[in-house]
């Protein structure tokens, strides 16, 4: 479970982030809905510590993330995986030796064990026989892939993905959400997703936070949305169709 | 100010190097991938300044020099003196500055802007660490290699300028640069080498990693990287040279 707290940034003046605080719950898929340049992205850095929050705290299981020293900030950052925009792969690496970064770096695994797991996270995300390719040589969709495949490398407790679906055609977007509540449900993993994808939002969340100009607009269950009242959320939503 | 700022930013990104190694085989690993792209890849363009450079050098102190009264030899001591104190270290890293500067800031700089580096720090991974540390151990080792192959290649392509254009013969060159030598002189050369290996390799990590914004900012930082390295490597040539002679 990841608790944040009262969490505010401003940059230059401009206040993005307007003291948020939810929660999100482990094994479910949580998702952070909002209009481009509202705060999602900032909040989710803030909440892995790539982005310093002016005030507030963010909790993973009961470990106060934003006090913590450098040393064990990263002890708890290797719990997570997270899966960027951009998907982030290192380009002068395989896609084996992408997904086996993390094993190299923090097990002590045998090449084979470290070989076997790739294999089973690359099966994982249906992705078998690409092992030896650049990120260059693959598609947008299988890079994504790879990217969980990845984050899901190590055993991590909690998975961030910032607009999984972004520059991925409908079928590709399904198969990634499905991953991701697949993967969720599997490892009982807290999972907190950034995306303005309706679609996303009704086929696998099952927590929603809307987040209008840097503050928490509404939280609750999806099957709540449409009966939530709330304006703006609506107006969202039916901008979101309407896109 | 912006200096003070941006020279304070680079003391703490060096200061957040030098943290316990994740795994040490991987950095070890790094280290010598490094010392093949700085050195190996940069031994073509060393010998080709190199041999250019104590050729022309020795051309132009002849030009200077012709005379009944100055003997032959001194020639060759002047060429290989100035090669050793100040031609292969100084003008061989403002190439290297250039050419090695420019690759690692820009691959930082890619790194940086496609969140890569954000990548690797969500991973619990120090990133000025893990990218910058093998490229300062790697470039520390080669670009002394660098300097001492350009040094006597300067004095090879010195020995062939004078026999091709009959203004001294190799024994008459090689006899100047024996009687000048000075050890020290090798020692201060390699000074100036580590330093300036440094000083390429820490400055150009630093504008790469702190790149912000897409290929343009990428671009710049490359520039950035290559200029402020010269800058700092002519700097630190004036006090050497003040300090050590």
């Amino acid at each position: 479970m990841i608790e944040i707290n009262n969490i505010r940034k401003s940059f230059e003046g401009k206040e993005v982030l307007k003291g948020i605080t939810t929660t999100f719950e482990a094994g479910k898929t949580n998702l952070v809905i909002g209009s481009s340049g509202h705060g999602k992205s900032v909040l989710m850095k803030c909440m892995v510590g790539l982005i310093v929050p002016d005030d507030g705290h963010v909790v993973y299981d009961n470990r106060d993330f934003t006090n913590l020293p450098y040393s064990e900030m990263r002890d708890v950052r290797r719990e997570i995986g997270m899966l960027f925009q951009g998907t982030a792969l290192f380009d002068s690496l395989t896609v084996e030796q992408n997904v086996e970064f993390s094993l190299k770096m923090f097990t002590k695994m045998t090449p084979a064990e470290r070989k076997d797991r790739v294999d089973f996270c690359l099966s994982q995300v249906n992705l078998e026989g690409i092992n030896s390719k650049f990120p260059a040589e693959i598609s947008g969709g299988m890079k994504k892939r790879v990217g969980i495949a990845r984050a899901i490398a190590l055993d991590i407790k909690y998975l961030f993905s910032d607009e999984p679906n972004s520059g991925l055609d409908p079928l590709t977007s399904r198969v990634i959400d499905e991953l991701i509540r697949d993967i969720t449900e599997e490892f009982n993993i807290t999972t907190v997703i950034n995306t303005h994808d309706m679609k996303t939002v009704f086929d696998i969340g099952d927590n929603v936070i809307f987040i209008y100009e840097g503050s928490n607009e509404w939280q609750g269950k999806v099957k709540d949305i449409k009966s939530s009242g709330n304006k703006r959320l609506m107006n969202f939503i039916e901008a979101s169709y309407l896109g | 100010m912006k200096f003070f700022y941006q020279f304070g930013k680079y003391i703490l990104f060096l200061r957040g190097m030098f943290s316990k190694p994740e795994r040490l085989s991987v950095y070890i690993d790094r280290t010598f991938t490094e010392m093949n792209n700085i050195g190996i890849g940069s031994l073509a363009i060393v010998v080709i300044i190199a041999f250019f450079q104590g050729a022309v050098t020795t051309l132009q102190i002849a030009y200077q020099l012709i005379s009944p009264l100055i003997a032959k030899p001194v020639i060759g001591s002047i060429v290989s003196d100035s090669s050793m104190l100040e031609l292969a270290p100084t003008i061989t890293c403002l190439v290297l500055a250039g050419k090695v500067g420019s690759h690692i800031s820009s691959e930082i700089g890619t790194m940086r802007v496609s969140e890569q580096i954000d990548a690797l720090e969500v991973m619990g991974i120090n990133s000025s660490g893990y990218l910058a540390l093998p490229k300062i151990v790697g470039g520390l080792i080669m670009i002394p290699i660098l300097v001492i192959i350009s040094i006597f290649l300067s004095n090879v392509g010195g020995i062939i300028a004078g026999e091709a254009s009959g203004i001294l013969t190799s024994e008459e060159y090689l006899q100047g640069a024996r009687e000048s030598f000075l050890p020290y002189n090798l020692f201060f050369s390699l000074v100036k080498a580590v330093t300036y290996a440094f000083i390429i390799t820490s400055v150009s990590s630093f504008h790469g990693y702190y790149t912000h914004g897409g290929a343009l900012e990428v671009g710049s930082s490359s520039t950035k990287a290559v200029v402020y390295s010269a800058i700092a490597i002519l700097f630190s040539d004036y006090i050497l040279a003040q300090l050590m002679l």
